[in-house]
Order: structure tokens, then sequence, then C-alpha cells
């Protein structure tokens, strides 16, 4: 039963790698819960609500989040069955977690197609001829559900569960490493990182192009938050705590936040200097570029300081709905891609405008946030309750690391 | 005093047809804020064509969202509703409208046969409509970034001015076909690179927000589709007007 005490203190230094704190983060479930919302909230395009995500006031998103507390997580359940019960049960379940998550890739595919599919019969508008085109996949559906079956073929918003299976199918040798020599492993990554972006290391996408989220780029954040899962936090703690840290990463952040207004405030953009500008873009998603990578690391050492992980609040029945999404991420990660298709259809069978998108945006939430109470209702019927911790942690009990 | 009543009348000539187009009791329902259009760049050399040669000779390099469909499709289409719109409001110019428009071409290919038509048409402006086809392929947006540059630096080393236009707004497709990469991209490139962009999604998305099209509308039907490049046409117009201040030169030749 020990389990179920959550340590008083966030920075208690634990000891090492070999032994991270034990219990919950409730934090960590707040933050992908609340990232869930956002990106459901991006993956409807022309939502007024959209305004109000983060990727409007700086650089990185709720993408950035995500992938960060999925490595966490992972490493935090893998972690454990890898010293307790060896390399083979450990990378066993890694590979079955993999595997959930590309049938629910698939399944939210063969959605996607009957959204298009639709789509295609009913919608024609000499005006739209050209963009039309983007159909023509529909008329060689060998191909591309081959494509899309290995990966290749990814629809527009359907590129992060792809990105979580390359990350999870590597991930069994690199949390061996990092339970074993975590500064290796973190720099290894890092070393993967800087020659993807030297050599141009991506996977190759159909109809052409690349991976949208290049995994030898975007496994850095996974692998980073893996390692601070296994004692790489308490290792940063001292930096976190000092004030001269925090300053830093809220001037980077207010700096992003005003290069981010140029963007979308014509006249201020005549005042980005030409030599910041030349350097600065592009600002590369695909390859996590460093100003992205660095903007979440000024969010999360921002959020660490203010939000210590014995923070009351993570109690507060306000935020109970979002940690129940943030523990149950594979499933409202699939739903809320599934909502904003919906969302989506709805807006353009209906005309929405602004009102009809904020309704949409908030029953979105709603079901996401309804449908992670029936899901934790299901676990605490069959014994699993996500918040006790009667048994060893496993998959489910992390909330998913999708 | 033969001067000064050929300078009144050519004045009076030159002013008509705006206040003209004024009275006219066609709606103009599809007028842009002019936010949409300004610009700080200039667009120079239409400005020194108009004033020193009174003629303007354009060329538009498209895909298929710069035409529309049907055996009259080029007649109703901006490029032509732009060559109409601009001889109304600059007459005594000789105005020239090229398109040269093939479907599903990517910017890439678009700038390998740009050196051909800018020896052909000697064109002081270019209208660039690109993008579509390069989402629709899923090109690297720093491929279409480092294609818009070469294109431009080849039109500006042609000595010709260049307008970008960006994709359609274009709801119904929104959910398979993802363009706001490629038009952050073209933003940018205009930004840095001295060209003006025309802002199409932008100004489409005006159109449907204010009612002026419904853009969701399924139809078969041209009268729409029509309509709207009328407006993008006019739109256009209103734009290189006012970013070669041809107001001014127009006082300039009268004098």
């Amino acid at each position: 039963m020990k389990h179920l005490v959550l340590p008083r203190l966030a920075l208690t230094p634990a000891t090492a790698a070999a032994a991270p704190p034990a219990g919950r983060d409730l934090r960590l479930d707040l933050f992908r819960g609340v990232a869930l919302w956002l990106i459901f909230l991006d993956h409807i395009p022309q939502n007024v609500v959209n305004w109000f995500t983060i990727r409007n006031y700086g650089f990185s998103d709720a993408t950035e989040i995500f992938i960060f507390i999925s490595g966490y997580t992972a490493a935090f359940v893998y972690g454990r069955a890898m010293r307790e019960r060896g390399f083979i049960v450990a990378s066993a379940r890694v590979l079955r977690r993999a595997w959930q998550i590309y049938v629910a890739h698939i399944f939210l595919f063969t959605i996607f197609m009957a959204e298009i599919a639709y789509v295609a019969a009913t919608f024609e508008n000499p005006l739209y001829a050209e963009e039309m085109n983007i159909l023509d996949f529909l008329k060689q559906p060998d191909v591309t559900i081959f494509q899309a079956l290995i990966l290749k073929f990814k629809p527009v918003n359907m590129d992060v569960l792809p990105l979580y299976i390359m990350l999870l199918l590597f991930f069994p040798p690199v949390l061996w490493l990092l339970v074993q020599q975590p500064a290796l492993a973190l720099a290894g990554s890092a070393l993967v990182y800087v020659l993807a972006w030297n050599l141009d290391w991506n996977l190759p996408a159909y109809p052409n192009g690349q991976w949208f989220f290049n995994p030898c780029a975007w496994q850095l954040l996974f692998v980073f938050g893996a390692w601070c899962a296994l004692g790489g936090a308490q290792r940063l703690s001292a930096a976190l705590r000092s004030r001269g840290v925090l300053a830093l990463a809220i001037a980077y952040l207010v700096f992003a936040f005003l290069v981010t207004l140029t963007w979308y405030v014509e006249p201020l953009g005549r005042l980005m200097p030409t030599w910041l500008s030349d350097w600065m873009y592009p600002i590369d998603k695909t390859n996590l570029d460093v100003l992205r990578f660095a903007h979440f690391l000024a969010l999360a050492a921002v959020t660490v300081y203010f939000i210590p992980r014995d923070w009351p609040g993570v109690k507060s029945p306000y935020l109970q709905p979002a940690i129940r999404c943030g523990q149950h991420s594979l499933e409202i990660f699939c739903l809320g891609v599934f909502l904003a298709f919906a969302g989506q259809f709805i807006i353009s069978e209906w005309s929405g405008g602004p009102l009809i998108q904020i309704l949409i945006s908030l029953v979105g939430i709603l079901i996401m946030v309804a449908t992670a109470g029936l899901i934790s209702w299901y676990k605490q019927m069959e014994g699993r309750s996500p918040s006790g911790r009667s048994k060893p942690p496993d998959a489910d009990l992390a909330g998913g690391e999708a | 005093m033969k001067l000064l009543t050929a300078l009144i009348a050519t004045i009076a000539l030159n002013c008509l047809p705006a206040w003209g187009a004024v009275a006219e009791p066609q709606p103009d329902a599809c007028e842009v804020p002019a936010s949409f259009l300004e610009s700080e760049i200039d667009l120079t050399r239409v400005t020194n064509e108009l004033k020193d040669k009174h003629r303007l000779d354009i060329s538009v390099l498209g895909t298929g969202s710069s035409s529309l469909p049907g055996p009259d499709g080029a007649h109703f289409a901006y490029p032509a509703r732009l060559e109409e719109a601009l001889k109304q409001q600059l007459p005594g110019n000789e105005i020239k409208v090229t398109a040269h428009v093939q479907p599903k071409q990517t910017t890439a290919n678009m700038v390998g046969g740009l050196d051909k038509i800018l020896a052909e048409d000697h064109p002081s402006l270019v209208i660039w409509q690109a993008g579509t086809a390069d989402a629709i392929n899923g090109v690297e947006t720093e491929d279409f970034r480092s294609s818009l540059e070469d294109g431009i630096e080849k039109i500006q080393d042609a000595g010709a001015d260049v307008i970008l236009v960006n994709m359609q707004y274009s709801p119904r497709t929104a959910a398979m076909l993802d363009v706001s990469a490629y038009a952050d991209v073209m933003r940018r490139v205009a930004q840095q690179r001295n060209a003006l962009l025309f802002d199409r999604l932008a100004i489409m998305q005006h159109w449907n927000d204010i009612g002026t099209f419904d853009l969701y509308a399924a139809t078969k039907k041209y009268d729409m589709a029509r309509q709207v490049h009328e407006c993008i046409g006019r739109a256009l117009a209103s734009q290189i007007i006012s970013t070669a201040h041809l107001d001014a030169v127009r006082m300039q030749t009268t004098r």
C-alpha cells in the first residue's frame, strides 16, 4: 500500500536513477489532459477558440507537452518494469502498447476515410475544382490503404500517433540504457537529433515528402521526458529552483510571444529586424526546431517553479476533468481526433459561425471528459482504479503512454 | 488658354471613369477593406511603365484556382476580370494581362517555365498564384520556400514587380487539405523579398465571414465561382492601383 502515499515534497532528493519518486505525479495528468484539449481545438481549422491555444503565444504547442509527458510516463511505468522484471518483460509491454496505438491509428484512419468519401460524393463547386484534387487518392484505394497500413500515408492531423508508434518501437533499448546510464542515453538521443538535422534523416511519406513529425528529431523530447522521470528531474531541481533560470525562462517566453505577435499583427511584422528573421526562420515543426524545444523547456521550467509537485491545487475538483483526460490519454487523444473531424463536419454542413464553433469546442471537451470518466468507471469496476495503486504500475495505470 | 482647356479636359476624362464606376448600379458587396490590400511595398516598375509608356503588361502565373472550368472559363476567371477592371480604371493606357495557367503544377514546376514567360511577355508585373498544388502534393515547405525565392529572384532580375497570390479559402476541404503552413511561407517570403502579397485566403475568408459568399455551399452552377473571380479581379486591380500610386501617375501625366 505504500504506493498510495503521495510524496509530500516534490523535490525530495531521490537516490538518483535507481529509485525515482514513487507514486503518481498528478501534474503530469493535468497538463497532458489540457494538452489533449488544446490538440482537439487546434485540429478544428478556422475555429475561433483556436485563438486561446498556446501555439498562438509562443513557438511550441500542445504537441511538445504531450510528447514530453508521454516519454515521462512511459519511463515511469516501463522503467520500473525493466528494473523489477527485466528487459524482456518490459520490452514486451512497450511493444504491446505500440500495437494498441497502431490499432487506434488505423481505426481513426477508417473514420477519416468515411468522412472524405462522403465529402467527395456530395460536395461539388466549380470554384474549388483545384482543391478537390486532394481527393484523387480515393481513386486508387489499393495503393492508399496499403500506404496507410505501413504508416506512410497519413492524412492531415493524423501524424501524432504514427510518431508515438515509432518512438515506442525503439524505446526498449533506449529505456535499458536510460536505466543503466541515463546521461549516456540522453547524450545519444541528442546526437541522433543533431545528426538528423545535419544528414536530413527522416522517414518517407506517401504520396511524397517526409513524415510531418520527424521521429529522429522528436525522439529528443520523448527521451528527455523519460530521462526526467528516471531521476533527471531531481538532478535539475537545483537549477529549476534558481531565480536566474526562472528569469531567463520568462525572458525567453516573452521574446517568443513578441515574435508570434508579429505573425498576426501585420504592422508589427515590419518591426522585425531582417537579421533576426533570417537567423530565426523557418521555425521548423517537422524537425522540432531548437527554438521550439527551448520554448517548451522554458514553459516547463516556469510551470515547475510555480506549481510544485505537492501543489494542493491538483486535488481541486475543478481540475479533475483535465486530470481524468490525461490519465486515459490514448483513448482521449483518439476521441479528440474523431471529435475534431466531427466538429469540422458540422461546421461545414451548417455554415457554423463563431457561436457554433464555441459550442462545438465546449461540447467536444465535455464529451472527452465524460468519456474519460466512463473509462475510469470501467477500470474501477474491473478493480483497477487509476488513483489507487494496489498493483505494480502497468500501461493502463499510467493512463496510457500515447 | 487652349492648354488649360486641354488640361481640364484630360483631368476630367481621367476622373470620369472613377466616378462612373461609383455611379454604376452594381452593388459592390465584395469590396475588400483597404487593410487587406495595403502594403508598404511599391510597385515601382508598374508606376514607371504607366508613366513613361502608358502601358502595363501583366503575366499571371498560376494553377487551377486561377481559372474556371467551362469553355468560356477563361473569360470569367480573375486574370481576365483584372484586365477588365484595370482598363476601366486606367483609361488611355494599354493594359494586357496574359494568363499562364496550368493545373496541378507545383511551384517548382512553375519556376521551370518562368524564363520563357518572362522572355515572351516582357511583363512589368508578374502575378504569381501558388501553393495549392504544393499543399496537395505534400511538397516540403522548405522546398516550397526555395522555389518561391528562386522564382521571385528571376522575376525581379527581369525587372518586373511581383504579386504573390496565396490559396483560396476552402472550408470544405480544410479537413483534408491544410494550407496554413504554405500560406505562412508565402507571407514570410513576400515580406523578406519585397514582393507584394495578395492575401486571397484572408480576403475570401472575410467574404465568407461577413456573408458576401457562402463558401461552404455545394453547387454545380458557375454563378458563385464567377462572382468570386470577378471580385478577386477587382480587388487585385485595387491593390495594384494603390500600391503603384496610380492616382499620382494620372495627375503627373496630365501636366
